[in-house]
């Protein structure tokens, strides 16, 4: 190893090229969009997906040439990890526009800021991943948060809509201070904030109850995750914010949001704080098992989709926690293959939720979508693969993650936990069941109308019908991904 | 051997997924186009698995047609699939059935009639992957992959007043059994690893190993749970009564014949092949378990007024004297019970077959609203008389077959729960006959009933088949003994009856030459 250069900074621009990438699309989208006549909006989406592509084609490039290292004088890393982390938050995006196109035309908003703003949360998500120091991690986060602040209330004449937007702020602005208060705990009890330095000055410590300062800090950290990763007991905002929100953003905010903070959660525990983990991962514990209970039994009695398919992102966030209670390699490895099943099913079941709800979410509830089973049998059983997937039935996605979760609680001896987690989804069996009862079993109580079939959102629902099931048959390869990405993280 | 290049047992587990791909490209208003697919399909898969039948190597109690190729690699999850005596039938009951089941639903089904098939196909997939499945992760996906034909059939299809609850009731029942089965499964790779460093799913190596007491009652305790639920066993056959009565005909008649047997398979397969002590030690509670349910089943049958819940209820009465015959632990007892669950599959499936016929005609199942049948319907009257006497027991049928067997092991082995089971057989005379009675005999009281048409000849030829198996299990079974019997002895000698010596196998081989001495004499 070199010696950390002060003078000059190692830039490294290169390999941030991704993320300038998108950042430049993003300010082309924003300029381009004043030009450009209101009926004509598509045209940016195209420009937005086609930066999208590039940087996913140049991040999976990367990721095949198994680049290490280092950049801005060690404040970002880019190893295998983030950078498959960054091909997921590509994906998210990129689905998340594909499926936003037709549907900000019918909201009425069809504002290029909503490009710019995709993008630049995605930008900030990729930063988190790549954070080497918590600066990074909160400046990351920042990025990505207030984006999503305001495409939260992006529907701005709608008052369910600014609700959430202005929620989601208050709640959101008080967590990041959460962090940024712990990321200050840290520097003073350990005088850094670069990750691989703050683990070098844990390693001598016994436990965390001998540094307060340490064990403050590690709770506060541990607070303004959770708020991001919507954990019991910080997931108050989580159903109001994703009802309110445009269902587009809901669906990123579930899967990419939630995949970014869960990247520097892991990044941050299980490299810096890694030689303590026995007592937090015994907070974890309880935490994974009030979050999936909760989400769970909650979803058990929702009427509103939105709602519902929050209160199960809270309980999915539970199981992922479940694998890094356990720890380990294989439980690193279960846990960016369920979110990548995750995010994939979980943005096809909002694909539907989108395409069935039509014009100012006519049809939100449960119930709206009796008899659809027969009238759109295609549309009704991608929705029931990304149901069962959800609820872990094999051959799905969902299942081979949830299998790899639990073996790997199993492989570390948490047997209860195990225990607890498969009972969860049985319960989560009852409320995604519902929705198959629903579509398939019961007489149409209302006209829906035409459903709008417009190429993107028909590509995007294709996409992921594709991966939910490719990634449940023949899972080999996604499991090899994880499994190589994790190789540095470990060392 | 192969058809086209592919194993032939592949060949039958996933023929049914061509027939799906063709019927989805099929305009839903097709009915006939759909159903013909649907029945070629069916029928192909049957006559290809009886070439299953012909080349079956009786002498070896080896996995036979296997394949083995690795799935998932790095978790040491193969695709390995192969039958022996015990799968080999019951594979055969499945395809056998199928056909049956397409036939019978012929113009049942009016509505949705391409889901009705898919659901079908879909089922006889994942029926056929429980059984051929050697490696636990396999078995787990088809395991689960068959509940979701099975739900939608009844949640569908099922009759209007309460199909909902009961589809919802028999998916989330067997999902928490299978669940914790899952937990027990992972327990049990995970010891394998830490025993020998290898990771692996797959059944044939960890048969050898050696599992301590403790863990072995737990695994056993899960793998039962998920078993018993599906057998069922009393007191966890709440949703069978449900599912049953909510299901149309062919979906009572697939779960009843096939679906069940997944249960019993299961202890065949795994628990006690795996779990020797634990099963040794757990033998009068199971067996206590299936007198209570032989008994209770037969009793609630005595009380029921709907003729669907009443066979519902003797299925878990006959699965009763299945479970007891396994857990006699000797070679009558698990012969018998293996055949239990053949004759059990014919039968019911029969029974369900002729109660869904008269509903077709009446659209009511309850007893009171028919009487005098056999004057109006004989040839109905004379197919239900020889598949009840079947399903009671009756020498030279079946059911007694397998019932004598069964009670000849369990004798051998605990004297007092024989006493106690055959009981039950006299109980299901009652039930039975009774029934029969009120339905057949008597003067024609409704004036609904005066003018029932007859069987027709497609109906004939559904029940015939089924009346063809019953006749011969019960004047000859020795095809189907002689080929279990490697299997079975093996099986036996797996378990390793360590502290109980009293049966030995070639002690068994006598009784089981004499039985059949008997038997052929009929």
């Amino acid at each position: 190893m070199t010696m950390e250069q002060i003078i000059p900074p190692i830039l490294n621009l290169k390999i941030l090229f991704p993320e300038l990438l998108i950042t430049v699309t993003a300010l082309v989208i924003l300029l381009y969009d004043l030009i450009l006549s209101k009926d004509k909006k598509t045209t940016l989406a195209c420009l937005g997906l086609l930066g999208l592509a590039v940087s996913l084609v140049y991040s999976i490039i990367m990721w095949k040439t198994g680049v290490s290292t280092y950049a801005f004088n060690h404040m970002i890393v880019v190893d295998k990890f983030t950078l498959l982390f960054n091909s997921l938050f590509i994906v998210a995006s990129f689905i998340t526009i594909l499926i936003s196109i037709n549907y900000i035309k019918e909201e009425g908003v069809n504002y290029g800021e909503y490009y710019t703003l995709v993008l630049l949360s995605t930008v900030g998500m990729m930063l988190m991943a790549k954070a080497n120091d918590l600066m990074i991690v909160f400046l990351g986060l920042e990025t990505l948060s207030i984006s999503i602040y305001v495409l939260v209330g992006f529907l701005r004449t709608n008052v369910r809509s600014n609700e959430s937007s202005l929620k989601y702020f208050l709640l959101g602005a008080f967590s990041s201070a959460f962090l940024l208060y712990g990321i200050a705990l840290i520097y003073g009890a350990t005088g850094t904030t670069r990750l691989p330095d703050i683990a070098r000055f844990i390693e001598n410590t016994p436990s965390l109850l001998s540094n307060p300062l340490l064990l403050a800090a590690v709770g506060l950290l541990l607070v303004g995750f959770g708020f991001k990763i919507a954990l019991v007991p910080f997931h108050m905002w989580t159903p109001d914010v994703y009802e309110g929100a445009p269902t587009s953003i809901t669906a990123f905010m579930s899967v990419g949001v939630k995949a970014a903070a869960f990247s520097a959660f892991l990044r941050v525990f299980l490299t810096s704080f890694s030689t303590l983990r026995a007592e937090w991962a015994m907070i974890l514990w309880i935490l994974s098992v009030l979050t999936m209970s909760l989400g769970n039994l909650v979803a058990l009695v929702q009427e509103n989709i939105k709602r519902m398919l929050a209160y199960s992102s809270i309980a999915h966030a539970g199981y992922i926690l479940v694998a890094v209670t356990a720890g380990g390699d294989l439980a690193i490895t279960s846990i960016i293959y369920y979110l990548m099943s995750y995010t994939l099913m979980n943005l096809g079941a909002f694909t539907v939720v989108i395409l069935y709800g039509k014009r100012g979410e006519e049809n939100i509830h449960l119930s709206d979508y009796s008899g659809a089973g027969f009238k759109y049998p295609f549309l009704s059983a991608a929705m029931a693969v990304f149901m069962f997937s959800l609820a872990g039935i094999p051959p799905l996605a969902g299942f081979i993650g949830k299998f790899y979760i639990f073996s790997a609680a199993v492989k570390q001896g948490f047997i209860w936990l195990t225990i607890i987690s498969v009972l969860n989804s049985l319960v989560a069996v009852y409320y995604y069941l519902r929705v198959t009862v629903i579509m398939y079993m019961k007489e149409p109580i209302k006209d829906v109308g035409e459903l709008s079939f417009s190429i993107p959102i028909v590509i995007a629902l294709l996409i992921t019908t594709f991966f939910t099931l490719h990634m449940g048959i023949l899972p080999s390869d996604y499991l090899n991904i994880a499994k190589q990405s994790i190789a540095m993280l470990l060392l | 051997m192969t058809i086209l290049g592919f194993d032939i047992l592949s060949v039958i587990t996933f023929l049914p997924l061509l027939g799906i791909l063709l019927i989805l490209g099929i305009h839903k208003e097709k009915h006939t186009i759909i159903k013909g697919i649907t029945f070629l399909t069916a029928l192909v898969n049957f006559l290809i698995s009886l070439m299953l039948y012909r080349d079956f190597d009786s002498t070896t109690h080896e996995f036979q047609f296997t394949t083995n190729v690795p799935w998932i690699r790095e978790s040491g999850i193969n695709y390995h699939i192969g039958i022996d005596g015990i799968s080999l039938f019951l594979i055969l009951l499945a395809t056998f059935l199928t056909v049956i089941s397409v036939i019978a639903c012929w113009n049942d089904v009016k509505e949705k009639v391409k889901g009705f098939m898919i659901c079908l196909l879909f089922l006889e997939l994942g029926m056929i992957g429980v059984f051929v499945s050697l490696d636990l992760f396999l078995f787990y996906v088809f395991w689960e992959v068959m509940l979701i034909p099975m739900y939608l059939l009844i949640g569908v299809w099922g009759s209007p007043a309460r199909r909902i609850y009961a589809a919802v009731k028999f998916f989330i029942y067997t999902m928490f059994g299978s669940l914790l089965m899952l937990v027990a499964i992972l327990v049990l790779y995970f010891y394998h690893y830490s025993v020998t460093g290898i990771y692996t799913f797959d059944l044939e190596k960890l048969y050898q190993l050696s599992i301590p007491a403790g863990m072995q009652t737990w695994l056993f305790l899960a793998f039962a749970l998920a078993f018993a639920i599906k057998v069922p066993m009393f007191p966890f056959h709440t949703w069978l009564p449900d599912a049953h009565t909510e299901a149309p005909t062919v979906g009572s008649v697939l779960l009843a014949a096939v679906l069940l047997k997944m249960g019993t398979y299961g202890f065949l397969r795994f628990n006690l092949p795996l779990f020797p002590e634990a099963t040794l030690q757990f033998v009068p509670l199971i067996s206590i378990l299936a007198i209570i349910g032989i008994i209770y089943g037969a009793m609630v049958c005595i009380v029921q007024k709907d003729l669907k819940r009443l066979i519902a209820f003797s299925s878990v009465s006959h699965l009763g004297f299945v479970m007891l015959g396994i857990f006699a632990l000797n070679i009558q007892g698990l012969e018998g019970g293996i055949l239990q669950m053949l004759n059990h599959g014919f039968s019911t499936g029969a029974l369900f077959l002729l109660v869904g016929m008269i509903y077709e005609r009446r659209h009511t199942r309850m007893i009171e609203e028919f009487g005098g049948l056999s004057k109006v319907m004989p040839i109905y009257a004379t197919f239900f008389m020889i598949v009840m006497l079947s399903s009671i027991g009756l020498p030279g049928l079946n059911g007694f077959v397998g019932e004598f067997l069964i009670l000849l092991g369990t004798f051998k082995s605990h004297m007092v729960y024989a006493v106690l089971a055959a009981l039950g057989v006299i109980l299901a005379a009652v039930y039975m006959l009774w029934m029969f009675q009120r339905v057949m005999f008597g003067e024609v009281t409704k004036d609904e009933n005066k003018k029932l048409n007859d069987l027709s000849l497609r109906e004939i030829i559904v029940l015939l088949p089924l009346i063809f198996f019953i006749i011969q299990i019960g004047v000859y079974p020795k095809p189907f003994l002689s080929r279990m019997d490697a299997s079975v002895k093996h099986l036996i000698s797996q378990v390793e009856l360590k502290t109980w010596k009293r049966n030995t196998t070639e002690e068994s081989l006598v009784h089981l030459a004499d039985f059949d001495g008997v038997s052929q004499g009929e």
